[in-house]
């Protein structure tokens, strides 16, 4: 099952450039794709903590390299996340005029590879997938790109082959941080040896730092996170709403899987460090995203601002915290792929996303009014959404770690600056919905046509994720939940 | 089970080579390109013959001959590893002998030469690779440079080939007096050249130490230029972007792999030395770092490979510094792998639109087989997972880190970042600029299939290592 969805996209891709019909193929195993994940989670055994529907192939004995597969709730959710963006990018690609063959093939790359990275139990294959995406990035931008593409392709690029290889130092280092004989590149293995030969306290400061330095690079960490709004400004709108929603997400995934468990001395010893980082995130992208003028380039940093609340979670190193940094994973994907979506629709209308000149689009297009409403307020974490579920969690989450220790700790002081973020996204997500969709209209845009019937369909299944998960936060919880109950009962 | 004692390997390469030769002299009337067939049939069947391979004697009970040549693991690889080479190259220089013709009517004549030179090269790549004795390997060596001489200026009425000749052979001497100056001084501290028979006598004790180093400095010298080290990297760019392309190849690749070898046999005595670990850890450091960087601006391809390789044999240095053959064996394969088949593509593309990068403009339309082959082994050199480059990067950097090589893994980090962007410049060309004109690109059967191997066993190897693994333990 699991081999499939990985090698799903990849067949298909390999089928495309052999010349089957792009769009029809790349649907078809992004439909297939989806249903096969739902019928994994309708299998799924949600009181089980450990990983399910293993399937494993040795791929080098030297080193304990597998080829393995498997989910728990945490991959799993990442799973549903991923399948259903790509569905929806896929479904959102209008007309390629070049290389429509590659378009597709590209997307379904980068799919592949998260997908691959997200259920992946080996080290080895958990890196190398993430990789797989970077070569299609670089060409999705520089080819079908806007703007200045040339520079965000190549600013994208560079970033993330840095970021990756230091954290491929980090994931050595963890793999050699136990004894010889043990030495695994399964995460599973590896988890259970480091239980019972525990990393010295030293080693596990230089490798979070390396790994917090890698994946915080992935997941553009302030104040490595220049790359992320220019690329997604630039990217083509399903190219953005696979890596914002998905692809950036794995460096998060990778922190909550790798780090909290592993390393919580680590991870104790940066927190400092962590929480002014993130709050650079929160406060200062928070402002940097109001003063923004054009449409992608606001969205690319709300983007950047986000990752603060869900490094939050991931610092507040409890249940619950941890919990709401994989439910905001989730909310965020979902509502970030459906802001970049109506961006693209708007552009490629448009063909501007200058505030200055659009306005009262609503008008004309009633209904990309309403579902960038919708993904607004869920950005913004208005009740109802799943973003204000998750992020309920994680300040509460936050808030608790550390009152044993002293009433007013650093995270106190950080949960109630983050808070302010709130405020501050309201700001930015209003002003942006005001001018483009409300006010006077450029009498230009009169001929303008909404959404058609068939792009509603994904809009409909992004808004109902988020929705769903608003009102029932408890299907979400009682998923990821037993994964970071063991963490926390392994370690302390 | 047939038995093929090791040394008739080299021995049926030399006839094959020396055969051709002679049938060239002698028919002088008939197609050269079945000169070339018949290299390439000849040398799959000894590529075949590598695998039914009678055991040598034990080290301790060596007699004669076999007090120079070994045929253990490492060197039984590295003679497939040679073998595989000089096919693809001959294959190449099938592709290039329209050039050779054009750029000048008398040379088509010589043809034939052209190409029994690689397999007499060959030869003396095979003997290098299982020479345990300083003679034999300086012998082997002269054997495989002298070859290269020829091969490289082969275009004789081409001024650019001819000054790389120059070079190469200039600085190719030079190389060599380093290398036999060493070896003096250091049969003249231990009295031995057999490299055992060095690491028992330093081992000893009782020996000079002072002068032992200085003769192994000479001879890492005379090394160095045969792996393009920095700073004996000097001839590279030049010689690389002047020689006939199947030669650059076969320079980059071959003669390089074959240094890397010799170099891990000397090592062995050689780190018992004082500080010996210490100067490869420099040499090292210095030469990914002026790779990488030199090759940052490069326009030519040629050029650009020629950087790269300087590049990669920091990386491979890395490995050796660490000692860890594996690594090196495995980096050399993927290695082989994908700066053949950049050559390959190359090769055919430079025919048409000329070598520098923007010749590549546009490929995608033109050729879409070539680019993305092409794409295969730039992501490769980049070392992107999922190609045999990655693994050979992951090996290197494990051993590093085991060793605790702070600075090398830091810079090597850095300079991997750096090499993103040179070797993505390419890519950037094929598939972003808009071509310069529309005429598709003709690739021959037998070229388009060795690609697809090649392409093939990148990815495989990308993702399934063991065979390689396994090929150096028995």
């Amino acid at each position: 099952m699991l081999l499939f969805l990985v090698l799903c996209p990849i067949a298909a891709a390999i089928l495309i450039i052999a010349g089957a019909p792009a769009r029809f193929t790349a649907l078809v195993a992004a439909i297939l794709n989806f249903v096969v994940a739902l019928i994994l989670l309708s299998r799924f055994d949600q009181v089980a903590a450990g990983f399910q529907f293993v399937s494993s192939f040795a791929v080098s004995t030297d080193w304990r390299i597998h080829f393995a597969f498997g989910v728990d709730g945490l991959s799993l959710l990442m799973l549903l996340l991923s399948t259903i963006v790509t569905f929806a990018a896929v479904w959102f690609t209008g007309k390629i005029d070049n290389y429509e063959r590659a378009f597709y093939a590209c997307l379904l790359f980068i799919s592949a590879g998260a997908i691959g990275a997200f259920t992946s139990v080996d080290l080895f294959f958990f890196y190398a997938f993430h990789e797989l995406a970077l070569v299609p990035t670089f060409l999705l931008i520089g080819i079908w790109g806007t703007g200045n593409r040339v520079r965000a392709a190549w600013k994208i690029t560079i970033y993330l082959a840095l970021g990756s290889f230091i954290l491929l130092i980090g994931l050595i280092l963890l793999y050699q941080s136990v004894p010889p004989p043990e030495r695994t590149f399964d995460i599973r293995e590896l988890r259970d040896s480091i239980a019972v030969h525990p990393i010295t306290a030293s080693d596990q400061r230089h490798i979070y730092l390396l790994l917090l330095l890698g994946f915080g690079i992935l997941i553009s960490l302030f104040p490595f996170h220049s790359w992320a709004p220019e690329a997604y400004a630039s990217a083509p709108p399903p190219a953005a709403m696979l890596h914002a929603g998905v692809l950036k997400k794995f460096g998060l995934y990778g922190l909550l899987r790798l780090a909290t468990p592993m390393l919580p001395e680590g991870a104790h010893y940066w927190m400092y460090l962590l929480v002014i980082l993130l709050l650079g995130n929160i406060i200062y992208i928070g402002l940097v995203t109001i003063a923004q003028k054009q449409l992608d380039w606001m969205l690319g940093y709300s983007s950047v601002m986000h990752m603060g609340y869900i490094f939050l979670g991931i610092a507040s190193a409890n249940v619950l915290g941890t919990t709401g940094a994989a439910a905001l994973i989730f909310a965020h994907g979902l509502s970030i792929a459906l802001l970049f979506a109506i961006a693209g629709e708007i552009r490629s209308r448009t063909g501007t996303l200058e505030f200055s000149e659009l306005g009262g689009l609503a008008k004309v297009m009633p209904f990309a009014g309403l579902a960038f409403g919708f993904a607004a307020f869920a950005a913004i974490g208005l009740p109802g959404f799943a973003n204000f579920a998750s992020e309920i969690m994680i300040f509460f989450g936050a808030i608790r770690n550390g009152w044993e220790m002293q009433r007013l700790h650093i995270f106190q002081i950080a949960t109630v600056l983050a808070l302010w973020g709130v405020v501050i996204s309201t700001v930015y997500m209003l002003r942006a919905y005001r001018s483009t969709f409300m006010g006077a209209m450029n009498e230009r845009w009169e001929k303008l046509v909404d959404l058609g019937s068939g792009l509603r369909i994904p809009v409909a299944l992004l808004i109902a994720g988020l929705l769903w998960f608003g009102f029932f936060p408890q299907t979400l919880v009682q998923m990821v939940m037993p994964t970071f109950r063991t963490y926390f009962t392994v370690t302390k | 089970m047939i038995a093929i004692p090791a040394p008739h390997l080299e021995i049926d390469v030399l006839v094959l080579g020396v055969a051709i030769l002679l049938f060239e002299t002698f028919a002088a009337k008939i197609d050269k390109k079945i000169f070339a067939y018949a290299g390439i049939i000849g040398l799959t069947l000894v590529l075949i013959a590598t695998f039914f391979l009678a055991p040598g004697p034990a080290p301790q009970e060596a007699s004669g001959f076999w007090n120079f040549y070994t045929a253990d693991a490492l060197s039984i690889f590295f003679k497939r590893f040679m073998l595989v080479t000089t096919i693809v190259v001959v294959v190449m220089m099938i592709d290039y002998a329209p050039a050779l013709r054009k750029a000048d009517a008398s040379t088509s004549a010589n043809l034939g030469e052209f190409f029994s030179l690689p397999l007499l090269t060959c030869a003396g790549l095979m003997y290098l690779v299982s020479a345990i004795d300083f003679i034999f390997i300086f012998v082997s060596l002269e054997l495989v440079t002298i070859s290269f001489f020829v091969l490289v200026s082969f275009p004789r009425r081409n001024p650019i080939a001819l000054e790389a000749g120059v070079k190469y052979l200039i600085l190719g001497a030079l190389s060599a007096a380093f290398l036999v100056y060493g070896i003096t001084w250091i049969f003249g501290v231990t009295g031995e050249t057999n490299l055992a028979r060095i690491t028992a006598s330093f081992a000893s004790g009782k020996i000079d130490n002072h002068a032992a180093a200085f003769g192994a400095v000479l001879v890492l010298v005379g090394l160095g230029f045969k792996i393009a080290a920095v700073p004996f990297q000097m001839w590279v760019p030049d010689v690389y972007q002047g020689a006939p392309t199947p030669v650059t190849a076969f320079l980059s690749v071959g003669s390089k792999a074959a240094g890397f070898v010799v170099l891990l046999r000397v090592l062995q005595p050689f780190l018992m030395l004082p500080n010996m670990q210490r100067l490869v850890v420099l040499i090292a450091l210095l030469t990914v770092v002026y790779g990488n960087l030199a090759a940052l601006p490069q326009n030519n391809l040629k050029r650009l490979l020629g950087y790269s390789s300087i590049a990669h044999a920091g990386y491979l240095l890395i490995a050796v510094a660490c000692f860890d053959g594996r690594a090196v064996t495995f980096y050399l394969a993927a290695y082989l792998l994908m700066t053949l088949l950049s050559f390959a593509i190359l090769t055919i593309v430079e025919q048409q639109t000329g070598e520098e990068i923007s010749g590549f403009d546009g490929l995608a339309k033109r050729a879409p087989f070539l680019a993305f082959a092409m794409l295969v082994a730039m992501a490769s050199l980049a070392g992107l997972p999922f190609t045999a480059g990655f693994f050979g990067k992951f090996l290197i950097f494990v051993s590093a880190i085991a060793q605790k090589q702070t600075a090398l893994v830091a810079v090597g980090i850095v300079t991997v970042a750096c090499g993103f962007y040179y070797y993505l410049k390419v890519v950037r060309a094929m598939y972003w600029q808009p071509s310069t004109n529309n005429n598709t690109i003709p690739v021959s059967v037998l070229s388009r299939a060795i690609m697809i191997l090649l392409i093939i066993a990148t990815i495989v190897f990308g993702v399934y290592p063991q065979p390689i693994l396994n090929a150096l333990k028995h």
